[in-house]
């Protein structure tokens, strides 16, 4: 009897507080995993980049030795400011996705009869693996038989190595990225071009707007959260970019199309020997880089949360 | 709509603009309908460099069974199937409890620890390459599927979260407190009334999450080495050393494996781009 009275008055202490405590059983999973995966690894990493540790061995306290080893690569311009140069070019070139993917989603924002199938078929390079867009336009680019060369040669233009010239290699693998890019974006363009306000559309054309004034002064403003998700996609994948440079160059030629996240990875796990320490530490000023674009998106977030 | 709508323009400008669809479909898609092509050429047209030229003869069935046959193509394919789908399943289920949790109850730290799930969804890979590798190898994981399978889920989880917290919100608020009022558990209201109307966005990040993990690159090359755990993109990159020059089989290859996401996004259009496009409509 006092066992069945134990129980009914458990469960009703469970009954009265279910409401406090089922927020934690059913975050307590995901989170567990999360925290597993992904937050605690990021103070791992921070940690071991005061370490020197090849992976095996014992790993040995070294201060901010490998900080300084990458300040002074800096200094020499060696593989270090070559990939923080890389970094740059990308985050400013693939930008151009936006625009890009703009422009491509009022050409086809119709409604002629199979529009439908273009625009799925404009956006097919997201949907595709970055490894087959990779080697996709290596062939695109091959100075014996590629079609670039193919086109420049129709014009009397000279055969160009674009992946194996260090003067062109870089923007050559941007130029394969900015592909997709451009199709997530002009997906985006889409739905937000679908919920613009046809009213304010029509009283700007009572009051002589078209085309650019209109573009300007009424359509773009009212896609602001298509813009503002382009934005944050495509900084984040500008600075995540190694798929495509695997693929294309591995780094090459002579290191000249490195990035960061692409020369973590070589410092840390091939021939160039298991630096864990010193990749670690790469790694920590692509997530600070990287950090300042996560502060920013969510800040807008919680304006937008506090707004509601 | 804007533009202006084509019908209401001049005859003139409308042909042309019918004209131009595909001509720009054509220039757009270009380096895939050349993978196409030479994916059904013989390997002779490549010595002899007929690279653009029509194939001297039709060969796509003896190139595509080269490819089932005669490589580890199909092995890869597989180990790809059997790593998506259960990540799927894992990371969906996980986020549809999170996303439960954050949406519908009010808590101190419930904003702090959503911010905890999108911030952590936007690190860089690198910054978790070590500590992963290491954990997974300690695991004794290294160089399985299923230690693949476990990181993939709980990064997901991250998107996923943000998705379904979301989604969750703009949900009819009445209905829980209508059903809390009929005095149902928190467990049966998750189970029978918000999981239900979460079918739309349960459907949209099955595709959205099967397309991210089919694709992955990154965690493939640094989890797992070798023909029995690898998928399918990192296999095509041995099948790029095992057949350098044999572009007939490189491309037949290479659009095998870049399928099935293909098919699930013109399966699921409507939803693939629901989960896409996000926020971005107000």
């Amino acid at each position: 009897m006092t066992v069945a009275a134990d129980a009914s008055e458990q469960e009703s202490w469970f009954h009265r507080n279910q409401q406090r405590i089922a927020p934690w059983l059913f975050l307590t999973p995901g989170m567990l995993f999360f925290l597993v995966y992904v937050i605690i690894p990021v103070f791992q990493s921070f940690n071991l980049s005061l370490y020197e540790w090849d992976g095996l061995g014992a790993a040995e306290y070294v201060g901010f030795r490998n900080y300084e080893d990458l300040y002074w690569e800096w200094v020499d311009r060696d593989a270090f400011y070559i990939s923080m140069k890389n970094n740059l070019i990308w985050l400013i070139l693939y930008l151009a996705a936006i625009p890009a993917g703009l422009f491509i989603a009022l050409f086809l924002n119709q409604t002629v009869w199979g529009i439908r199938l273009y625009k799925s078929l404009f956006f097919f390079p997201f949907v595709i693996s970055q490894v087959v867009v990779g080697l996709v336009f290596t062939w695109f680019y091959d100075p014996t038989f590629g079609l670039l060369n193919e086109f420049l040669g129709f014009f009397g233009l000279g055969p160009v190595n674009v992946l194996g010239d260090e003067r062109f290699v870089t923007y050559g693998i941007i130029f394969a990225g900015l592909w997709p890019q451009t199709a997530y974006c002009m997906i985006l363009y889409l739905t937000g071009l679908n919920a613009v306000d046809p009213e304010q559309i029509e009283a700007g054309r009572l009051d002589g707007a078209k085309g650019w004034k209109m573009l300007w002064h009424i359509i773009i403003p009212q896609l602001r959260p298509a813009t503002f998700i382009a934005f944050v996609v495509t900084i984040i994948g500008a600075l995540r970019s190694f798929d495509l440079i695997s693929i294309m160059t591995q780094g090459g030629p002579f290191g000249s199309s490195r990035v960061l996240a692409y020369y973590m990875f070589e410092v840390a796990l091939s021939e160039y020997g298991f630096r864990m320490g010193y990749g670690a530490a790469i790694a920590v000023i692509l997530f600070l880089i990287m950090l300042c674009f996560i502060a920013y998106f969510l800040w807008s977030m919680y304006r937008e949360e506090k707004g509601r | 709509m804007f533009p202006k709508p084509i019908e209401k323009q001049p005859r003139a400008a409308q042909i042309t603009y019918q004209a131009m669809l595909p001509l720009a479909l054509l220039f757009w898609l270009g380096p895939l309908l050349a993978v196409a092509l030479f994916s059904v050429k013989p390997a002779a047209d490549f010595t002899n460099a007929n690279y653009w030229g029509m194939p001297s003869s039709f060969e796509g069935a003896f190139n595509y069974g080269q490819v089932f046959f005669n490589s580890d193509m199909p092995r890869y394919l597989l180990n790809s199937f059997m790593i998506t789908v259960p990540t799927v399943i894992g990371a969906v289920a996980l986020s549809c409890m999170t996303g439960f949790a954050l949406g519908i109850y009010k808590f101190k730290s419930n904003l702090w620890i959503f911010f905890m799930f999108v911030a952590g969804n936007f690190v860089p890979f690198q910054i978790l390459m070590v500590p992963v590798r290491d954990l997974t190898l300690q695991l004794g994981l290294y160089n399985t599927k299923t230690g693949l399978v476990l990181f993939h889920i709980a990064f997901q989880t991250g998107f996923c979260t943000l998705f379904m917290r979301n989604f969750i919100r703009a949900l009819p608020f009445e209905l829980i407190e209508a059903a809390r009022v009929e005095g149902i558990s928190e467990w049966r209201i998750f189970w029978y009334v918000v999981l239900p109307l979460m079918k739309p966005a349960i459907a949209a990040l099955s595709v959205l999450i099967f397309t991210f993990i089919w694709n992955d690159y990154f965690w493939a090359v640094v989890l797992t080495q070798g023909a029995e755990s690898q998928p399918v993109t990192a296999g095509i990159t041995s099948f790029n050393a095992q057949f350098r020059a044999a572009y007939q089989l490189m491309s037949a290859g290479s659009i095998v494996a870049a399928l099935p996401p293909v098919a699930m996004f013109f399966l699921m259009q409507k939803h693939f781009i629901a989960g896409l496009t996000l926020g971005a409509v107000k």
